[in-house]
């Protein structure tokens, strides 16, 4: 099932529902690296709070889906990230690089309201 | 010893269907939250190793037992091209397929047991085991 993108102002958030296939992942990262182009948005918002793994093909994913975006003028922030799961990344490894987390999409949104300078590179 | 259930691996879709399993049986043993996401994780990555490098292969879920621990059995197991430095995949970052090089080290931080056999031109197989803590 491929995730849906809403747009909220000039902010893109996708709400990931169901465990992805690596190839599905790869389908939002095209998409929403189109949508950016298209909407001019300033922001994107990928929820992952249903998900139960972030393995490193997702993380990796996840990152590549921030760097394109942020060359497309957009910023990115992953929200959602279940405790278990954060541990499960830390053991495994994984290190989100530059993407922003929040807990929350209230987090989210006020994160990329924020001017670009003061925000964090987290 | 109980049949291991398996899962044939031979396209990214089955990577999820892999860990889903792996996570079910891991909580019908007892295992607790974090411990499902650390044994789902391990099982994800070995199964995409086995996409990725091998194109096709399985993975076969077990109860394991021993003395007076019970916990869960994961092997995965390819026809594939081998390994031909075991030790150099097994360090962080070290990868042949494009990826973050995390999958095998990874997997092995993330289970208790973790055994990898791989002979050039005739496959790897990948035995890992977690026990639920008493």
């Amino acid at each position: 099932m491929s995730v849906p993108i809403l747009r909220h102002g000039n902010v893109l958030v996708a709400s990931i529902q169901v465990a992805q296939t690596d190839d599905e992942l790869l389908q939002l990262s095209d998409r929403l690296t189109d949508m950016i182009g298209k909407t001019r948005a300033r922001g994107v918002v990928i929820d992952v709070t249903a998900l139960d793994v972030l393995d490193s093909f997702a993380t990796r994913t996840l990152r590549g889906i921030a760097y394109g975006s942020r060359l497309r003028g957009a910023r990115t922030v992953v929200v959602g990230i279940q405790p278990d799961v954060a541990f499960a990344m830390v053991q495994l490894g994984l290190d989100l690089g530059a993407v922003s987390t929040a807990l929350d999409l209230d987090d989210a949104v006020a994160e990329l309201d924020r001017p670009a300078k003061e925000a964090g590179s987290r | 010893m109980n049949d291991p259930q398996r899962i044939p691996i031979t396209r990214d879709a089955d990577i999820v269907m892999a860990r889903q399993a792996g996570r079910a049986l891991a909580a019908q043993l007892g295992f607790k939250g974090s411990d499902l996401a650390l044994i789902a994780t391990a099982i994800s990555e070995i199964a995409r190793n086995i996409v990725v490098y091998a194109q096709r292969g399985e993975i076969d879920l077990s109860v394991a037992e021993e003395g007076d621990r019970r916990g869960i059995a994961v092997v995965g197991r390819d026809q594939g091209p081998g390994i031909p430095n075991v030790e150099q995949a097994m360090r962080d970052g070290f990868s042949t397929g494009g990826s973050l090089g995390l999958g095998l080290p990874g997997a092995r931080r993330l289970m208790d047991d973790f055994e990898i056999e791989s002979q050039v031109g005739i496959g790897t197989i990948v035995r890992m085991r977690k026990w639920i803590p008493r």
